[in-house]
């Protein structure tokens, strides 16, 4: 643990990309207590400039909400979206890969070409059909989100449990009389997991981007205040009053580049042997 | 703001130099008109397609007997006098002296007997339902129409517009299978303009009609209708001269200020008054909690409309009294208190049959105006402790779902058409109320007392009879509620300042250019 430390502190970059995210975290947990009213309450004359009234720093909105509050509400839906859409996202991909690889021949067959098949439909579009499908609450964003990602999971998965499976300490499991599972969710599984962390790191940053996109073009939950809504209501008056789409693309910005340096600096820590000569 | 107020004292300066120099000074002839029209009509027969558009472009080419002011009063079109009889059974209509159609053949009472008894009878279902009053047309010399009707029917003299009593030419369609004619193409009307060309997707233009029977009309020369299908795109041509005149709708609200304020731009929302655009939320009176009347006032103390009108409707329209608007014949501003309190609101949801329910909101799919207004609803709501949630679909999934009576309160708008016999009583009548149309009595609001009220009112002959019998309806329906009343819409009408009287009527620009003109430097 202290080594891998040492080697996350190498990456200048993950350690900025850390504290980013330990503040947008903070936020999304502060954000009922430093605002405790609803961001969707209207506060003040619509269209206050940042900074132009006091206990309103960044103005409000359309409608005269407070931006501050919607950020650090939208936060937490961020967050929540790109954290959950993940493990979802994980619970598939990993035991299709798994099995995949571990089983190969025609197991691996269908799996992969079912697997295939939810790769050649371009992903975002394909959620948003999702969600024309079904109503647009939270939860259907969610599982449209993870229902777009898991493919390439599947494959990481898969590929490094092929080159596992015939290793001898698998052999070895196999001669003491260890089940398929048992093999599988102790031997094999644990030993393809450093890429499968940098690549959710990742994954959570995709999911936050998506979310923000299907909220933009107004098929996110009309009852929840996120970064994407706050964009998409206020692209309408980017002539007007640009700050109101500047702002939460910024939060949107910064953290989905935080979430990238970490996963970056997972890579470094988890895989020694293909860390980069750090400066 | 500025600007208005500037030109608004210009006028009186105007006003107060001459009498001669009326507010808009003596009309000029000559010039091109450009004007946005969204979206592309499907057609410009008038009989056959009565759609926004299509009445936009064929107000130009048709007209009818009568036109309208602002305060809906008729004055003189085709029929250059007319009468009521006592009792309110004979309509007679004098016609103007030498109107000929654009082809060249003289317009008479025929063509106004074929219109109205024979075409419009088959193509235009809201026209059939009025004429179901009618007992008999008759024509006793070239220039004289006598309607009789079975019963007093009040809002006949109301019906007299391009939209539905258009004027259409027997020589060209008796006879023919009016949809498929080959004249639906080219438009033959008595209009001030004669329609030219239309390239389709790109532009409608229409040329001075040089035989007009009114003297010196129309002044323009000519009109091009602009077809742009994307909304910013709209305010873009108007912003770089290409277009001069943006109607009421064509590009969003967020946009309005920012084109009004522009220079040598003026805005009306004058020209809506026939059709009264109303908006407001259904109540879906079938669903627990709604069918308590408590519940329901509650609701409408708790909307700020003042809010909405200034935040989303840039300060245009009218915050609704009641079920008719106010520009409406027989309009009662008196009515029972429905203004925002939310204090009056939260006593009356406890004195309620709330309990805590999740109360769905249906926004209207028509952009981000409505939109906003939804969630700006639902936020008033959870003011006064109501839960809400909103629900979105898209157009089709929102005449869906109103159709089907899936919703417990559901943004729409409706046009009155200027006389609550007409555009009102159709919401509110207990017997219009089964699911399967999204524009009838939506809410299911059942008072066999006011719909009483309403057949009564309908067929009265004396006006007098009929604004107390209108009095009365509003009472009871504002005090029991059937649908939260929101605005009087206001669809400005932009256009350059020297672009003369675009709007002059009740149907504003969708009435024809018969009195524009353009002012030269």
């Amino acid at each position: 643990m202290k080594d891998f430390w040492k080697r996350f502190q190498y990456n200048r970059g993950a350690v900025i990309g850390l504290f980013i995210l330990a503040l947008v975290v903070l936020a999304a947990i502060l954000a009922p207590v430093v605002f405790p009213q609803s961001p969707w309450k209207m506060v003040q004359r619509p269209f206050l400039a940042p900074f132009e009234y006091t206990g309103l720093p960044l103005g409000t909105d359309a409608l005269g909400r407070d931006v501050l509050s919607g950020l650090f509400h939208g936060a937490y839906v961020s967050l929540l979206v790109g954290l959950v859409s993940t493990i979802v996202a994980l619970a598939i991909g990993v035991p299709v890969g798994a099995m995949a690889g571990y089983f190969a021949g025609r197991t691996d067959d269908a799996l992969m070409r079912f697997t295939e098949f939810f790769q050649t439909i371009p992903s975002f579009a394909l959620a948003i059909v999702l969600l024309a499908i079904f109503q647009p609450s939270l939860t259907f964003v969610i599982i449209a989100i993870a229902v777009v990602s898991w493919p390439p999971v599947a494959r990481l998965v898969r590929g490094e449990v092929l080159s596992l499976r015939t290793r001898e300490f698998v052999e070895a499991a196999t001669l003491s009389g260890l089940g398929n599972t048992q093999i599988i969710l102790r031997h094999v599984l644990p030993n393809a997991l450093p890429p499968i962390i940098v690549l959710a790191s990742l994954m959570v940053a995709q999911a936050i981007l998506l979310e923000s996109s299907l909220s933009f073009l107004g098929l996110g939950d009309p009852n929840v205040m996120s970064w994407g809504y706050m964009i998409g209501a206020a692209r309408t008056v980017i002539r007007t009053a640009w700050w109101l789409s500047f702002l939460p693309g910024m939060a949107i910005l910064l953290t989905v580049l935080a979430l990238n340096l970490i996963g970056e600096g997972l890579n470094d820590a988890l895989n020694p042997r293909l860390t980069r000569k750090s400066e | 703001m500025l600007r208005p107020i500037k030109f608004a004292a210009a006028a009186l300066a105007l006003a107060l130099a001459g009498p001669l120099a009326a507010q808009d000074g003596t009309p000029q002839a000559g010039g091109t008109l450009n004007v946005v029209i969204q979206p592309e009509p499907p057609g410009l027969m008038i009989g056959l397609i009565q759609n926004g558009p299509t009445q936009m472009v064929a107000g130009d080419i048709y007209e009818s007997l009568l036109r309208y002011d602002h305060e809906l009063k008729p004055s003189p079109q085709l029929a250059k006098s007319w009468e009521i009889s006592e009792d309110g059974l004979t309509y007679t209509f004098t016609l103007q002296d030498g109107v000929t159609f654009h082809d060249g053949e003289p317009f008479t009472s025929a063509d106004v007997k074929f219109s109205v008894d024979v075409f419009l009878r088959e193509s235009h279902s809201r026209m059939r339902t009025y004429l179901t009053h009618v007992e008999s047309i008759e024509t006793p010399d070239d220039m004289t129409v006598v309607f009789k009707l079975k019963q007093p029917f009040g809002p006949f003299i109301g019906i007299f517009e391009p939209g539905t009593a258009p004027m259409i030419p027997k020589h060209i369609y008796e006879g023919t299978d009016f949809a498929s004619n080959e004249a639906n193409n080219t438009p033959i009307g008595t209009g001030p303009f004669k329609f030219d060309k239309w390239e389709k997707g790109s532009f409608i233009h229409l040329v001075k009609n040089e035989n007009y029977y009114m003297e010196g009309k129309p002044y323009l020369d000519e009109i091009y209708y602009h077809v742009i299908p994307d909304a910013a795109s709209r305010a873009v041509a108007y912003e770089t001269g290409k277009v001069d005149v943006l109607p009421g709708g064509s590009i969003e609200n967020f946009e309005v200020p920012r084109v009004r304020d522009m220079e040598n731009t003026c805005i009306t929302d004058k020209g809506w008054e026939f059709f009264g655009p109303l908006s407001w939320m259904w109540v879906n009176s079938n669903n627990k909690p709604l069918d308590d009347v408590n519940v329901r006032k509650a609701i409408m103390h708790a909307v700020d409309r003042e809010f909405a009108k200034s935040a989303l409707w840039n300060d245009l329209g009218k915050v609704a009294t009641g079920p008719v608007s106010s520009s409406t014949r027989f309009y009662a501003g008196d009515t029972p208190d429905i203004t925002y309190n939310p204090e009056e609101a939260k006593k009356l949801l406890a004195e309620s049959s709330y309990d805590g329910e999740t109360i769905r909101i249906l926004g209207l799919p028509y952009g981000e105006t409505w939109t906003r207004w939804a969630e700006a609803v639902k936020q008033n709501l959870a003011e006064i402790g109501m839960n809400a949630e909103l629900v979105p679909a898209d157009v089709a999934g929102w005449n869906q779902k109103i159709s089907d009576r899936d919703f417990d309160l559901a943004f729409t708008y409706l046009y009155q058409y200027g006389d609550p016999a007409l555009g009102v009583s159709r919401t509110y009548l207990g017997d219009n109320a089964e699911p399967g149309s999204p524009w009838n009595n939506v809410s299911n609001y059942q008072n066999p007392e006011v719909d009483a009220m309403w057949n009564e009112a309908a067929l009265m002959a004396n006006p007098e009879d009929r604004k107390a019998a209108y009095k009365k309806i509003q009472d009871q329906i504002v005090s029991d509620v059937p649908n939260i009343w929101l605005l009087e819409l206001g669809f400005p009408t932009i256009y350059r300042c020297n672009v003369k009287n675009p709007v002059s009527t009740a149907l504003g620009v969708n009435d024809g250019f018969r009195d524009t003109w353009i002012a030269k430097e």
